[in-house]
């Protein structure tokens, strides 16, 4: 049991690099980042490219935000690729030769596959106690066998113009695809920082016993996460149709990965309880403007996913350094 | 007759060890001959535990010696102690239960030929072993086949397949039927023979007397006697372990007037072998729960809360009957528990003070599901100030405090829900001088208020300093019950080692 220790240094000071090392050490690295790129990669810094790069990283903004919930509360959803796909089909089928009228049910009908999914995946994990890795993986297989079911392996080519016209449509400059993805993060950080429910899902992340033991039901909780994270893909779903004029059942092969690494590089711990999504949206473009950035100074694909890979990594241990010393100094102030 | 020789194996002096201000053991001397069984007893927080892991590496002492075999014993690790050849049984299993028999036994030191394990040699090894103890299984079962008791007989002979001098068993016998015990009574008989020395702890009085040589008590960190068991009688044993300074100051008790049942559990089973429990708490009313560690309290509690489901019984509140099945329900009729474990089943260690205050009361800070931060930092700064936290704000991590504070903390989130009923399961285990005061101080206030408190703990004078009444448990069933005008730590104690005693203690 520790009384409160005599502080090291200067409290004040303590807390401030305290809180710039749990907060803002992503956006610095950003920030850097960009820099470095402004300087070496030809045609980094042009509106066109810097629009490339939102639209870009829409999708993995949106399926990341969702992520985020699950990972919160101490889950992981493996299914996010191959259900994307399943929301795709279903939709892209129901709109498919039709008019703008055809959109909205087809929204609604991609979100709701979306948190069904999530819910199953969410339920069987909560009501059986077993690891939500296990079970998404299960899913994993099953929505991609559904998807490949449900349009005989054929590919929808026909959608609605006005869906695909919203695809490549900007908004004040900005990609409407992406400020879809703001919106939704904005939303998002809203009701994890301003609801009970946001409150609810922090401390059950971190603690679920003393949560539940002060009156709560964590298991609904953590399966809300799960839908939210479900309709979160449907959203991305339609996003995808809009931007590429097709929904395939192979699309979306190893989106997962990158929505985990994308909250992970933002400070997210797998463990659950931490996180933000403000952190996640700066995940999400440090590894778009990797890409990009790589890519403009000709670096090949395969490097690019070799220095990717070791962006995780290092992400991965700086942020464990970084959390043993914002909690040593957080004690010690 | 063991082989005693009169050269001491182990000799401990001065022991002495702290934790954040509390002494866990205050200059202890134990001296323990090769071929004895040396028992150690005392009450729960005596010291027991705390000096079996000085003396197996776990913790380093804060002053004293400790010589074993001739040599000082100075461990800075749990191998170290093992390579001087002292083997400890804890009371939790520390088994791989996917693993079988053989494995387990010889997990650090598997035989190895050419690189691979050796599975001959290792099954006969694992043979030799299960008959000393007295286990009449196979090597190759996997581990999580047998039962509790066979599982401990492995602990046993796990303990044995290094090198044993000195063997220390932290209440090996609390899951074992008596013929296991009397199994593992004669394999120890063996090992004394052989020069081999036990340490022994044990609540059951009874083994006690059956097995042991000499003894000591300890009390409250302190070694207060050690003998032959022989020469003493269970009462007076008792009241060695009792006798201690009561010199701890309690705020007054007032007397109350006492108002109607809050709540009445009848013949509440916590599983479905468990005996029947009944109790009931009055409005206005403190209300003590004592007992050892192991004899149903906690589980009594958690049952009557929601935490666990009980298997049967019947929970009355305010007269009418309601069905928990969730802390929720419990919450939503007017019961709150304090865990005994703050960290594990209490704080929201990341999360600031104002959170973990309200996590309990959230509606009452928010409208419509939003949160409103200011009236939630409000109610924290109110229920801080109420119960002296010392923080520099409600915005403070829950993880930067003390124990005390935390434990406040907690107590707080409890305040806001304002509950008619409050459960506390040790409330000041851990603390210091000054917040334990103070916790007992809201305690009396609550009640006082007409609110209804049960209190579980395992030291005794708080109990006896704040408490109307006291029921006793021993053994899962409530074996008495104590008014405030009969308090008397021995009465209490006998009581709680009644169950475990087969004919009662005789003076």
């Amino acid at each position: 049991m520790s009384s409160i220790s005599v502080a090291r240094g200067n409290p004040r000071t303590n807390r401030v690099v305290s809180q710039v090392l749990g907060e803002a050490g992503i956006g610095v690295a950003l920030v850097a980042l960009g820099v470095f790129f402004l300087a070496f990669a030809p045609h980094f810094g042009t509106a066109q490219n810097i629009r490339d790069i939102m639209t870009q990283i829409t999708l993995n903004t949106i399926l990341a935000v969702g992520m985020t919930f699950i990972i919160l509360v101490g889950g992981i959803d493996l299914s996010v690729g191959s259900l994307i796909a399943l929301c795709a089909v279903v939709a892209g089928t129901a709109m498919e030769g039709g008019g703008a009228g055809s959109i909205p049910g087809a929204i609604l009908l991609s979100l709701l596959i979306g948190a069904a999914a999530g819910f199953i995946n969410g339920f069987v994990t909560e009501r059986w106690r077993v690891p939500s890795f296990i079970v998404t993986l299960g899913m994993l297989y099953v929505a991609r066998g559904a998807a490949q079911q449900y349009t005989g392996a054929a590919t929808i080519y026909s959608l609605p113009e006005s869906l695909t016209s919203f695809g490549t449509a900007t908004l004040a400059g900005v990609p409407a695809v992406f400020a879809v993805a703001l919106l939704m993060a904005a939303v998002a950080w809203f009701v994890l920082s301003r609801t009970v429910f946001g409150r609810l899902v922090y401390a059950t992340g971190n603690n679920e016993e003393a949560v539940r033991l002060s009156g709560h039901r964590t298991g609904v909780i953590k399966v809300i996460c799960f839908m939210i994270g479900g309709a979160c893909v449907g959203v991305a779903a339609i996003v995808y149709m809009a931007r590429l004029g097709v929904a395939s059942p192979i699309l979306g092969q190893g989106y997962e990965l990158n929505a985990i690494a994308a909250v992970v590089i933002g400070g997210a711990s797998l463990s659950g309880g931490r996180g933000s999504v403000i952190g996640t949206l700066l995940g999400a473009c440090l590894l778009g403007v990797l890409t990009n950035g790589l890519l403009l100074m000709g670096v090949s694909d395969f490097q690019r996913t070799i220095v990717t890979g070791a962006v995780i990594i290092v992400a991965v241990v700086l942020d464990a350094y970084r959390k043993r010393l914002s909690t040593r100094l957080s004690v010690a102030s | 007759m063991p082989t005693t020789t009169d050269t001491a194996l182990l000799d401990i002096a001065g022991l002495t060890k702290r934790y954040a201000g509390v002494t866990a053991l205050d200059e202890v001397d134990l001296s323990v001959k090769a071929g004895e069984i040396h028992i150690l007893i005392g009450e729960n927080g005596a010291g027991k535990s705390t000096l079996v892991k000085c003396l197996a590496g776990i913790e380093r002492p804060d002053g004293g010696t400790m010589t074993f075999g001739g040599e000082p014993h100075r461990p800075a690790a749990a191998a170290d102690a093992l390579r001087a050849g002292i083997q400890v049984v804890h009371q939790e299993l520390a088994l791989l239960p996917a693993l079988s028999v053989a494995e387990n036994l010889f997990l650090q030191r598997l035989p190895r030929r050419l690189g691979l394990v050796d599975r001959g040699a290792m099954r006969r090894r694992a043979r030799q072993l299960l008959e000393q103890v007295g286990l009449e299984v196979s090597p190759d079962t996997p581990v999580e086949r047998l039962g509790i008791a066979q599982m401990q007989l492995v602990e046993i002979a796990k303990a044995l397949s290094g090198d044993c001098r000195l063997l220390v068993m932290d209440e090996p016998t609390a899951t074992l039927t008596p013929r296991e015990t009397a199994t593992l009574f004669t394999q120890l008989r063996r090992l004394t023979a052989e020069g081999v020395a036990v340490i022994y702890i044990s609540h059951h009085l009874e083994e006690i007397f059956e097995i042991g040589d000499r003894l000591t008590v300890l009390r409250n960190g302190r070694g207060v006697h050690t003998g032959p068991v022989a020469e003493l009688t269970p009462a007076e044993l008792v009241r060695m372990m009792v006798g201690r300074d009561l010199d701890a100051e309690y705020p007054p008790v007032a007397d109350r007037p006492v108002g109607d049942h809050l709540l009445r559990v009848t013949d509440l089973k916590v599983t479905p072998d468990a005996p029947p429990v009944s109790l009931s708490v009055r409005s206005g009313e403190v209300v003590g729960v004592a007992g050892l560690v192991g004899s149903g309290r906690t589980e009594t509690m958690r049952a009557i809360f929601g935490a666990d489901r009980p298997a049967a019984g019947t929970v009355e509140v305010r007269g009418r009957p309601v069905r928990i099945t969730h802390p929720r329900d419990a919450v939503r009729h007017g019961i709150s528990f304090l865990t005994e474990d703050r960290k594990a089943q209490g704080l929201v260690l990341d999360l600031p003070i104002a959170a973990n205050m309200s996590l309990a009361a959230i509606d009452q800070v928010s409208r419509l599901g939003l949160l409103s931060h200011g009236a939630e930092t409000a109610a924290a700064r109110d229920l801080s100030e109420r119960l002296h936290v010392r923080a520099t704000g409600p915005h403070q991590k829950v993880r930067a405090l003390s124990g005390g504070n935390q434990q406040k903390v907690v107590l707080a989130r409890w305040l806001a829900a304002d509950t008619d009923l409050l459960i506390v399961d040790e409330p000041t285990r851990g603390i210091d001088v000054g917040a334990r005061y103070e916790i007992h101080q809201l305690l009396l206030s609550l009640a006082d208020s007409g609110k209804g408190v049960l209190v579980v703990s395992s030291d005794l004078p708080e109990l006896l300093g704040i408490c109307d009444r006291i029921l006793v448990f021993s053994k899962g069933r409530i074996a008495g019950e104590i008014a405030r005008p009969d308090f008397d730590a021995e009465r209490v104690l006998n009581l709680a080692y009644s169950g475990y005693l087969k004919n009662g203690i005789s003076a």
